[in-house]
């Protein structure tokens, strides 16, 4: 167990200054105490009430608590936190009262109806001022989940981006861009433009909901180009979108993980390389785009194939705008190679 | 003097690009082939022999560490001095790390002049001091030298373990349960550390083999050379790490090669030993 001192004093400075308040109330109903020794009494009743909700929260399994904005020991949940409050008040009230008499009695005992004011100032005032550290407590323990709700999500954009802008082929890139300079600088050129509009689309695809399907396979053909000019012959690639498909909507760089696949998985690891064909297809109201390779297939692959990052998040994304009707299938392809397949509902 | 060098790289600008830089720094230099995949590399360096060899590391066919220790396993020494072997890379995260500080048989892609240039230098250095050196001990001793540097380069590049090498990355506690499918796959089994004699990696699995039974995990052969006690687990070959207290005796075949016999293991069960690990095995 491992107790917060400085929440403890934090939570007793709370208490004295609440404390000082009900004094100020009690004074008021019996002005022939003084409000020094109004002050005692409340702090005899409120520093015992506190100590045992303080401490006594220790004794609820953790399990049954929530967490503090550090992720500690909380307030108890549910029925254990009113158990616990009105045990603190039931402390409060016995022994905190006779303690108060021992240390500031004046020796007039008090009438039934003064015991029964006082047994309702301490209920209420115990109450209140648990309310208002569950309260707080609960806050504190919700700014706590989010943050760490807002790392998870910050997490993974930043796999996302680092899948997307992987190192290795982002320096190969400049590596060939760099012999293109000196060597044939037309080519470099169109090559810096095509990694150009490839930055561009990664860095900010998240943040656009959808681009139109032509923009989709202009960014695969930036993304073509640029390894085929570091593949050389090893890499061909067909792109067929007919003309009426050009407005369809889709998430922005939906279908760049499966070309990615192909090439790496597929085309990168087979010595003579081969070809990739993307192709859109419209069957009455569905949209079929199929990515396919002539490279190594599936067979070499784990058998756990399709639970890869790239995968995953094309599934996610397409159910994320589609729902039940969009759908990603991987298989092999007739001879060699791997065929994608995704597939979602457009308005007719 | 005259040398000679191959280049494997598998992206053709860059491979020519590599060409140009050592033509403009080391004119002597002669490259006697460019091959583009992994495969090729290792037959055209045991068929031309050359001095020098720049291997790119992912590369088809066969990714330029392999093709490095098959290389190592088949050169014969008796006809030409090990060469010096250079990995050229894009981006690598474990040797850019570990390795930046005294790696001049690292060049990262793109090629920058003045590295390229310290590398030619420490090649040209090593190539002249070999030659005299060969004539008074032909093998022994310079080949162990070149071996050690390959050694220390393979471990760098893949991120394995050399014995005696300082780790690359803080290691976490040995591993002291496997956990491993058996051979139907449907089972999960535990598989106490101290029960293994030998690790052998096969395609994308790793066989874990115990006196009378094997298992089989997916961890890649590298990241789990990371979690195992080096002093207890000999990497002896690029796919096979053994219990080093469960090697009963070191044979050696007619091609020179090293072969172990492990106790507990059946008699005709011999596991081989790369040339870069034999170093180990040599009689006290």
């Amino acid at each position: 167990m491992k107790i917060n001192w400085r929440d403890v004093a934090r939570h007793y400075l709370m208490v004295v200054a609440f404390c000082c308040v009900i004094a100020v109330l009690t004074t008021l109903i019996w002005p022939r105490r003084s409000y020094l020794v109004q002050f005692g009494y409340a702090m005899s009743v409120g520093t015992i009430t506190w100590l045992v909700i303080e401490f006594g929260r220790y004794l609820v399994d953790e399990r049954n608590c929530h967490r503090d904005s550090t992720g500690g020991h909380g307030w108890p949940k549910g029925w254990r936190g009113l158990v616990l409050t009105a045990a603190g008040i039931a402390a409060g009230f016995m022994l905190g009262d006779r303690l108060g008499d021992t240390l500031w009695g004046d020796g007039i005992s008090p009438s039934p109806r003064d015991n029964g004011i006082s047994l309702v100032i301490t209920i209420a005032a115990g109450a209140l001022a648990s309310f208002f550290f569950h309260a707080r407590g609960k806050a504190a323990s919700l700014i706590a989940e989010r943050n760490a709700a807002e790392r998870d999500a910050s997490e993974a954009k930043l796999k996302l981006l680092e899948t997307q802008l992987e190192p290795h082929m982002l320096f190969n890139t400049l590596a060939n861009l760099r012999v293109l300079i000196a060597t044939d600088p037309t080519r470099a050129i169109a090559m810096l433009d095509r990694l150009n509009s490839y930055l561009r689309v990664t860095l900010s695809g998240s943040r656009v909901a959808s681009h139109p399907l032509a923009a989709e396979f202009d960014r695969l053909g930036d993304y073509l180009e640029l390894m085929s000019v570091r593949m050389g012959d090893r890499l061909r690639y067909t792109l067929e979108l007919p003309a009426e498909l050009r407005d369809v909507p889709v998430p922005p760089l939906l279908l760049q993980p499966l070309v990615e696949n192909a090439i790496r998985h597929g085309l990168e690891p087979k010595v003579e390389g081969g070809e990739i064909v993307v192709r859109a297809r419209r069957d009455g109201d569905v949209l079929t785009i199929e990515v396919r390779d002539t490279g190594v297939g599936l067979v070499d692959a784990p058998p756990s194939n399709g639970s890869g990052f790239g995968v995953a998040q094309v599934r996610e994304r397409l159910t994320a705008a589609h729902g039940a009707r969009g759908g990603l299938q991987l298989a092999p392809d007739a001879h060699s190679g791997t065929r994608a397949v995704v597939t979602f509902p457009v308005p007719a | 003097m005259t040398a000679t060098a191959l280049i494997a790289e598998d992206e053709p600008l860059l491979a020519q690009a590599l060409k140009a830089e050592l033509a403009q720094l080391w004119p002597e230099l002669q490259i006697v082939a460019t091959v583009g995949d992994g495969r090729k590399a290792v037959s055209e360096a045991l068929r031309l022999l050359p001095d020098v060899l720049f291997f790119d590391i992912r590369m088809p066919g066969l990714d330029g560490l392999g093709a490095a220790d098959e290389v190592a396993d088949a050169w014969p020494v008796d006809q030409a001095p090990m060469p010096q072997l250079v990995f050229v890379t894009a981006y690598d995260e474990y040797a850019m790390r570990a390795f930046d500080a005294q790696a001049i048989d690292y060049v990262l892609k793109p090629v920058q002049p003045d590295r390229l240039r310290k590398t030619v230098q420490r090649l040209q250095q090593a190539l002249a001091s070999r030659a005299p050196a060969a004539e008074a001990a032909p093998d022994a001793a310079v080949l162990d030298q070149t071996l050690a540097q390959w050694r220390q380069l393979l471990a760098a590049a893949g991120g394995g373990a050399v014995v005696g090498a300082a780790p690359l990355t803080p290691t976490p506690a040995p591993l002291k349960l496997i956990a491993a499918s058996d051979a139907v796959g449907t089972t999960v089994r535990m598989v106490p550390i101290d029960e293994v004699l030998y690790f052998e990696a096969a395609d994308k699995y790793i066989r874990v083999l115990t006196a009378d039974k094997e298992y089989l995990i997916r961890t890649p052969l590298k990241q789990l050379l990371t979690q195992l006690d080096a002093q207890v687990f000999w990497q002896v070959h690029r796919a096979i790490v053994v219990r080093a207290t469960a090697i009963d005796a070191v044979h050696r075949d007619e091609a020179g090669k090293l072969h172990l016999d492990l106790r507990g293991r059946p008699g005709n069960e011999s596991i081989p030993v790369s040339r870069l690990y034999a170093h180990l095995f040599r009689a006290m």
